[in-house]
Formats: C-alpha cells, sequence, structure tokens
C-alpha cells in the first residue's frame, strides 16, 4: 500500500515539476526555433544580414568587449579586497555590489538619463567639452557595466574564501612577492570562479534590454544593440527579423549554458 | 644559522598567543615546539617566517634581525600541517616554483628538482598533481618544495598532524635521517609529546604563550621545571600535590607501613606495557605500568586489594619535593624485602 | 583540523597588497562604485525630489502610478508564491529522483538567466499569443504579466534550495521516520524548516527581480492601462517627456529593492545563526556579507 502511494506520489510531482517546466521555459525554447525557420532560412538571415542588424551585432559585441573585461579585472580585485583585506568599510562595499541585482534595468537606465541629460549634473559640463554621453555608446557601456557589475565579484568570493591562505603563504615563504603570488598561485586557483563569473557577466551584457534602452535612444544603426535590434523589428511588423535576431541571442544564450555546465564541473572537481 | 627569538609578543584581539616568549635554537640542530592546542607554538614558528607580525619583540637569524622583513625575503622553509599543495602544478612544478621565482635556469631547475624528488624518494610521480598523491606523498613533496630554495633554516608546522599513525611514524624517522644529512636549522612545532622526543634534539614546551621550560627530552622528562611540563611530558599520576609517573609505581599484595591501601579497577594490556588502574581509598584515581612478567608475578585480579608506594615524587608547592603527608612520601622504592612486591621502575 | 581554519585565518595572512597598495586597491574600488551606481543613482533620487516634495508625491500618488505600482506587487507576490512551490519541487526532482534527461533539465533552469528578456517576451507572445499554435492567447492580459514573471524568475527558488536539499542530512529524516512520522510529517516538520532560509532567500531575489522586471512583460503583456507594471509605466513617463513622474516612481521601485536587500541579508543572517546554510550555491547572488566580516582568533588553526 505505502509503496504504491509513495510510487504515485512520485509520478504527481515528476507530472508537475516537467509539465511546468515544459510549458514555461522548454516550449518557447522550441518557439524560438520553429518561429524562425518557419518560411525558411532566407527571411531571418537578411534580417540579421542588414546593415542595420551587422550593426546591432556589431554593437553588442562591442559592449561585451568593453564591459567584460572592465568589471573582470575590478571584480577580482574587489574580491580579494574583500576576502583578504579586512576593513570596516567591506559590508558597505559588498552591499552596494548586490544593487545592481536588485534594481529595475530602467531605473538604472533612468539614473543614467538623468545624470548624463542636458539638466543632469554631468551633462552640461561634458557636453561643453565635446563628449556626448547619452543616445551614443559611451552611455550605452555604462549602462552595461553597471547591470553586469556584481556576477565575478559574487562569484570569485566564495572561491577565494575556499582556497584558504595557505598556498599563497606556501608562495611567499618560497620566495614570491605579491605579485607574483597573484599570478601563480591565486589566480590559478580560482580560474573556473572567475571564468563563471565571465560567462554570467557576458550573458547579461549581450541581454541587456531595458537600460540600454532608455540611454541610447535606439537609433536604428547607430545606438542599437541585438536586443534593441529585436524590439524594433518587431514594432515595425518584420516579425521574421525579430525572430532571426532572436535566434542568435538564442544561440548566445544556450553556448552560454554550456558554459556553465563545463565551468561548474571544472570549478567542483 | 641560529634562531633567536627575543621577548615576542602577539595577540589576535582578547586572545594573548606570545607573552613575552624567548628562545635560542643553535646552528644545525633540530627542535621541536611542543605545547597544547593554544599554546602559542604555530603563532611562534610563524612568526619566525614572517607569516605573522609581532606585537612586540625581535627575530634574529643568524644574528640578524629579520623582523622587518617580509616573508619572501627571509629565505625559511615552511612545510605546512595541510601541505598547502599547489593544486594546480604537478609535482615537478610544486618543487620547481621556488626555484622559478628565483629566475634559475630550465636545466638547472630540471636537475635541482630532479635531486630532491629523489631525496624524498617521489622519483616516479614528478607529474602527477598532488590530488592523485597520498597525504604522506603530499607532505614529502611540500618538504622536498621547501628545501629545493636552500633555505637557511626549515620550519615544519605540525608537519604529521593530518597522516595517519603508521606514516606518521615512518616520516618522523625520515625527517631524523633527513635532518643528520643535511644540518640545517630545523624547528617542528608538534601537540604530540611522544613525536617531540623522538625526533628533537631539543625541545621548547610552550603553554598559553609562555615558554614553560626548554631542553634535552631527558632534561624535560627528568628534571620537569613546572607542573606543566611534568604533566605535559610523559605520563604522570597525581596525588594531592604530588606528582609520580606511573612506572615509579610500585605495587605490593602486603600491607606495607609507608603504602597506600588501593583497590584494582581494570587491568588493560597493551602489548608489553600492562596498565593497571586503581582507585585509591579517599576516591583518586591513579594507574601504575608494569611489564607483563610482573603482572604474572603479583597475579593481580580486578576488584583486588593492594598496597601502592610511589617511588620518585615531585612536588611544585615550593622548591624542594614535598615528603609529607600520606605517609607515601619515600623518594626512593624501598629496597626488595618482600618478594611479592616488584618495583615497576624500568 | 577542520577545513575552515585556513579560511578563519584568511583576514591574518595570505596574499596580502602592501599597506599603500591595499589603500590604493580600496580607493579605486570606491571610486569605481561611486562612478558606475551610486552617483546615478544619486542624481536619480535628487531629480525626484528637484520641484518639492509635493510634487514628487503628487507623481507618486497619480491613479495611473498607483495603478501599476499595484498590479506590479499583486502580480509580484502571485508569481513568488507559485515560483516557491514550483521551485521546491522542482529542486526536489533534481535532488531526490532519477529520470532520463535530468542532467538536461538542470541545465535548462538557468535559461531564463542566460536568455535575453526581449527574446523570452517575444516567443512567449508567439506562443501564447494571438497567433498561438496551441491555442491560448494571453497577450496583453494580466494573466501575461504573471507568466511572463514566472519566466525570468524561475531559477531563482530552484538555485536556493537546490544546495540546501543537496547538503541535507538525510539520517534526520530517517531519525524522524523511524519515530513515526509519516512522508507529509516529514517533509513539514523536517524538511521544510530546514529549506526555510534558501526559499525564503530566493523567494525575496525573485521579489526583487518581479518588482522591476521590464523587457519580458514588454512585448507579451504590452502596455495598455490594465497590464502596465511599473517599470513599462517609466518608460511611458520618459517617452512622454515627465521626467519628475519617472524619477519618482523610480524612487519607489529603488527603496523597494534597497528593503529586498536588507531583508535577503537578514534571512542569511538569521539562517546561519540557525546552522541552517541559506544556500551558498545561488548563482546568481551568493550573498557573502557574512563570511568576511567573521573572525575567528584560532591560534593553532585546529
Amino acid at each position: 500500500m505505502r509503496a504504491t502511494s509513495s510510487a504515485r506520489s512520485r509520478w504527481g510531482l515528476r507530472t508537475l515539476g516537467l509539465g511546468y517546466l515544459t510549458v514555461l521555459l522548454l516550449a518557447p525554447l522550441v518557439m524560438i526555433f520553429y518561429k524562425t525557420f518557419e518560411h525558411g532560412l532566407a527571411p531571418p538571415i537578411d534580417a540579421i544580414t542588414s546593415p542595420d542588424g551587422l550593426h546591432a551585432l556589431k554593437l553588442s559585441l562591442l559592449m561585451v568587449a568593453i564591459a567584460v573585461p572592465l568589471n573582470t579585472v575590478f571584480g577580482v580585485g574587489c574580491a580579494l579586497l574583500l576576502v583578504r583585506h579586512k576593513w570596516k568599510g567591506n559590508a558597505v562595499i559588498d552591499a552596494i555590489i548586490n544593487l545592481p541585482f536588485a534594481i529595475s534595468p530602467v531605473v538604472i537606465g533612468l539614473s543614467l538619463f538623468l545624470l548624463y541629460g542636458t539638466q543632469g549634473w554631468l551633462g552640461p559640463s561634458l557636453s561643453e567639452a565635446g563628449i556626448k554621453v547619452l543616445f551614443s555608446v559611451p552611455g550605452m557601456v555604462l549602462a552595461s557595466v553597471f547591470v553586469s557589475l556584481p556576477f565575478v565579484v559574487r562569484e570569485t568570493v566564495p572561491v577565494l574564501q575556499e582556497i584558504g591562505t595557505e598556498q599563497e603563504q606556501a608562495a611567499s615563504t618560497l620566495g614570491a612577492n605579491a605579485w607574483q603570488t597573484f599570478w601563480r598561485v591565486t589566480l590559478p586557483a580560482i580560474r573556473w570562479g572567475v571564468a563563471y563569473g565571465v560567462v554570467l557577466t557576458t550573458a547579461r551584457v549581450l541581454g541587456e534590454f531595458g537600460a540600454v534602452s532608455i540611454v541610447s535612444g535606439q537609433i536604428s544603426g547607430e545606438t542599437e544593440t541585438l536586443p534593441l535590434f529585436v524590439e524594433k523589428q518587431f514594432a515595425n511588423f518584420n516579425t521574421a527579423g525579430a525572430f532571426g535576431a532572436s535566434v542568435v541571442l538564442a544561440l548566445l544564450a544556450l553556448t552560454t549554458l554550456l558554459a556553465m555546465n563545463v565551468l561548474k564541473r571544472k570549478e567542483d572537481a | 644559522m641560529g634562531i633567536t627569538v627575543e621577548g615576542a609578543t602577539k595577540s589576535f584581539g582578547d586572545f594573548q598567543a606570545l607573552n613575552d616568549v624567548s628562545i635560542d635554537v643553535p646552528n644545525g640542530s633540530l627542535t621541536a615546539l611542543l605545547g597544547p592546542s593554544g599554546s602559542g607554538k604555530s603563532t611562534l614558528l610563524r612568526a619566525i617566517a614572517g607569516l605573522e607580525t609581532l606585537d612586540g619583540g625581535r627575530v634574529l637569524i643568524d644574528d640578524e634581525d629579520v623582523s622587518k622583513k617580509p616573508t619572501q625575503k627571509r629565505e625559511v622553509g615552511f612545510v605546512f600541517q595541510h601541505y598547502a599543495a599547489f593544486k594546480h602544478m604537478t609535482v615537478f612544478e610544486n618543487v620547481a616554483f621556488g626555484l622559478k621565482i628565483r629566475k634559475w635556469d630550465k636545466d638547472k631547475i630540471s636537475g635541482r628538482v630532479h635531486e630532491l624528488l629523489g631525496l624524498v624518494q617521489l622519483e616516479g610521480l614528478a607529474d602527477r598533481y598532488p590530488s592523485q598523491l597520498s597525504g604522506g606523498q603530499r607532505q614529502r613533496m611540500a618538504l622536498a618544495r621547501a628545501l629545493a630554495v636552500e633555505p637557511q633554516v626549515l620550519l615544519l608546522d605540525e608537519p604529521f598532524g593530518a597522516l595517519d599513525a603508521k606514516v606518521r611514524k615512518d616520516l618522523r624517522t625520515w625527517l631524523r635521517r633527513l635532518h643528520d644529512e643535511m644540518h640545517v636549522t630545523t624547528i617542528f612545532v608538534t601537540h604530540d609529546q611522544e613525536e617531540a622526543m623522538d625526533v628533537a634534539g631539543q625541545l621548547v614546551v610552550m603553554n598559553e604563550g609562555r615558554v614553560e621550560q626548554s631542553g634535552s627530552a631527558d632534561e624535560l622528562y627528568e628534571q620537569p621545571a613546572t607542573e606543566f611540563v611534568m604533566s605535559f611530558v610523559g605520563e604522570v599520576n597525581r596525588l594531592g600535590e604530588q606528582y609520580v609517573r606511573p612506572h615509579d609505581m610500585t605495587v605490593a599484595l602486603d600491607r606495607d607501613d609507608g603504602a597506600e591501601e588501593a583497590m584494582v579497577q581494570r587491568i588493560v594490556a597493551l602489548g608489553f606495557e600492562i596498565r593497571v588502574e586503581f582507585v585509591l581509598g579517599d576516591g583518586t584515581e591513579v594507574w601504575a605500568q608494569l611489564t607483563r612478567a610482573e603482572l604474572q608475578k603479583l597475579e593481580l585480579r580486578e576488584g583486588q586489594i593492594v598496597y601502592l608506594r610511589p617511588g620518585e615524587i615531585k612536588s611544585f608547592n615550593g622548591d624542594v619535593p614535598s615528603s609529607d603527608g600520606h605517609g607515601a612520601s619515600t623518594p626512593h622504592s624501598p629496597p626488595d624485602d618482600d618478594d611479592a612486591e616488584v618495583s615497576a621502575a624500568v | 583540523m577542520e577545513a575552515h581554519s585556513a579560511t578563519a585565518s584568511a583576514p591574518r595572512a595570505g596574499l596580502r597588497l602592501p599597506g599603500v597598495g591595499a589603500g590604493l586597491g580600496r580607493g579605486t574600488v570606491v571610486l569605481y562604485l561611486s562612478l558606475i551606481v551610486l552617483l546615478p543613482l544619486a542624481a536619480l533620487t535628487s531629480q525626484s525630489f528637484e520641484e518639492g516634495f509635493s510634487t514628487f508625491w503628487t507623481q507618486v500618488t497619480s491613479p495611473q502610478a498607483v495603478r501599476s505600482l499595484e498590479l506590479t506587487v499583486m502580480c509580484s507576490l502571485i508569481v513568488v508564491a507559485i515560483n516557491a512551490v514550483f521551485g521546491t519541487i522542482i529542486a526536489w526532482l533534481l535532488v531526490r529522483d532519477e529520470f532520463p534527461g535530468k542532467s538536461v533539465v538542470n541545465a535548462v533552469i538557468d535559461l531564463p538567466f542566460a536568455l535575453p528578456t526581449i527574446v523570452a517576451s517575444l516567443t512567449l507572445l508567439a506562443l501564447y499569443g494571438n497567433d498561438s499554435p496551441v491555442g491560448i492567447d494571453i497577450s496583453s492580459t494580466r494573466i501575461a504579466v504573471v507568466v511572463a514573471l514566472l519566466f525570468v524568475t524561475l531559477p531563482f527558488v530552484v538555485r536556493a534550495v537546490q544546495p540546501l536539499l543537496i547538503e541535507m542530512d538525510r539520517e534526520m529524516e530517517e531519525a524522524a521516520a523511524s519515530l513515526g512520522a509519516g512522508g507529509f510529517t516529514v517533509f513539514r516538520r523536517i524538511i521544510f524548516p530546514n529549506l526555510l532560509p534558501g526559499l525564503a532567500a530566493g523567494v525575496a531575489l525573485a521579489f526583487a527581480r518581479a518588482l522591476g522586471e521590464f523587457g519580458s512583460v514588454l512585448l507579451f503583456a504590452g502596455g495598455l492601462p490594465q497590464t502596465m507594471v511599473s517599470s513599462v509605466f517609466i518608460r511611458q513617463q520618459i517617452e512622454s517627456g515627465n521626467d519628475i513622474g519617472a524619477a519618482a516612481v523610480s524612487v519607489v521601485l529603488l527603496v523597494a529593492a534597497l528593503l529586498m536587500l536588507a531583508v535577503i541579508t537578514w534571512v542569511q543572517r538569521w539562517g546561519s545563526r540557525h546552522e541552517r546554510s541559506s544556500g551558498g550555491g545561488l548563482t546568481v547572488m551568493p550573498m557573502s556579507g557574512e563570511n568576511f566580516t567573521k573572525v575567528e582568533d584560532d591560534d593553532e588553526g585546529h
């Protein structure tokens, strides 16, 4: 009796859980590919190889090329300070780092919009100096850096804590200075954790929509990243174009998932 | 290269790890820092290496004050309890690390590393990663790594603490032999008095951030300066304010003037040595160390009433061993006038 | 002897920058965070009060603003409640059950973290919109808001609960069963209390995310008055030139976000005080505040 009822509840849970995942995650994922190639390969390829599409792709990659290295260097350095150097202000730094996780991207975008706008604190003096932040690349970079800031720190802090300090101490007894110790001992020991953070940062920068949409002004062929291109194509009733760009982003997302899994395994090994 | 520490103090928050500690380690010696957990022995060792900064006092290596020198310039070899193996490097790369930092050229490094791997008997394992080694092998690798840079002094922090009993014994013997060959001034930290006495020529006993006594194993055992040393170095029975070694307990079957009545509680055979536990009239529990032959001669059974006569007694109340109370005060074993009475002294 | 001894002594030794270096590093970190994060948020807050508190209040209490805030909070509450249940079930399946394709399912859970929100919105619309191949059209309704938020917040609870289930001592359950507790009682009295800190942290994170979500809602639920969540409302205000109105509602969302972060910190302190871990394996946000403020003065390392 007991065995059958527990088997029944097990099947019940499976049906519920996996059914939920199918409706919510798997079906939409399949849908992207179905919709994209519904009318053959040509429409999505045309859309993505159009001048605006290619420009959007390039701009997205540019965001990655700037924001990811910045936040990686910052993230590793900041994690080292937080874990290895006790300081009163650490708790405050830690709290600030978590902010981008919790704040709406639209609020982030608006904050930058107001700071660098014509009425903002920095906008007028920067525009006098000939630097255009809003509706151009610098503002979009700032938005991308803001939203993706926590990932490397958050992934690096626990691995740094886990490796402890003995290997670093051993390196110093063997004559290595702080710089040599970092490059030869610490960084190799935390590399998979950092790499995991880098993957998450990249995914976030590539996919960021809300914050960038507000500071960019969404000028086609100028300040449009791939996610903004998707919205624009949809608004212009070019569904094929929207899905063509979406498929590129979805493939990048799947690559991210794969990388996350590989790295998690390396980290645990 | 002798090591001298003068008036070292160090505290972590409210905890005083070192309280005015001074030691003198002669050139070429093998010295053990012995003490219980929290006695400050590891902190002292780490201060010598520069891994801790002292609040006060000085560290001198070869008469040079190194207190302000960072670790990487002190040229000490340090071996950690948990090996501190570089997990992402092979055995070869681990041992070569210090040499690469010193920018040796490749061929010289390779020669030196293989020489050391030979010394620690890890020749065949150069390409393995630490995770593929046993604990004992990892510790030998760590030792080779520390020795590769030809340190002035070798410091070992509970080097065998994480290993199992058998491996531990082998490594001890091996460390002693290694020291005999290399003559590098060596300090090692341990909480195991047997290990300290087995390996080291000189011992420094520490407790609560202070040095209790230093000297050879014999000196510490025969002439303990303090109560703590008496009870920490070797086994001891406590009778009120007095201490007596279990092998200095004489067991007699017949009543005797100088002896105390006791009941045999438990007889434990530990191979050649027999441990006999007694309870005295006032409830004090003591034990005596007998040989198998002695036990057979006495034919002791659990529950039996016998008479105990402590041999050499130590007391740390005053300067002189006290000789009053309990009648169990005779400083030496009485003559063998009774054939059922055997001195347990070995 | 324990593994933690190495980390316990972490603040004292290990890789240390020289004094000047640490100060310089700290200065850089503070400057970076100020320029990137704090300055814009300060500008936002200041702008929202530029015409005084009464203007701020008028903007926040305008019927459309209140309507959007109410809708956002209501939908977020419904979403975290549903995902708390399903997230726990899915975590349970991933840890305690065996079925073919489990590792794929485990990997796919993170899809909402990796997939751009605008793409999610587009596909949900294609699947459950007026062109739906399965005949379900919920686009431009409040249900669409809920479904979009369910999608983006799904991983939070799963990833918060999963490590706790993995670590959980099964002997506790066996002990309870040996004392006569049935399956449901074991769950309610033994498993659930131990999952609670992680579940709470996951729910709080999901709630914070739901309150501010924008991209996934945008195309699927649209900008009709009855489906306009706060973030969409903010963008609409910006587009119609009402910067102060946009900033005022943004400040409300900002305060809510800060509140949720405080709740998460509190939940994790509470969890660690009860020796119940609160999910160190949170992929997106393993909060670590208490880890490096804790100092143990353990001399010998054992």
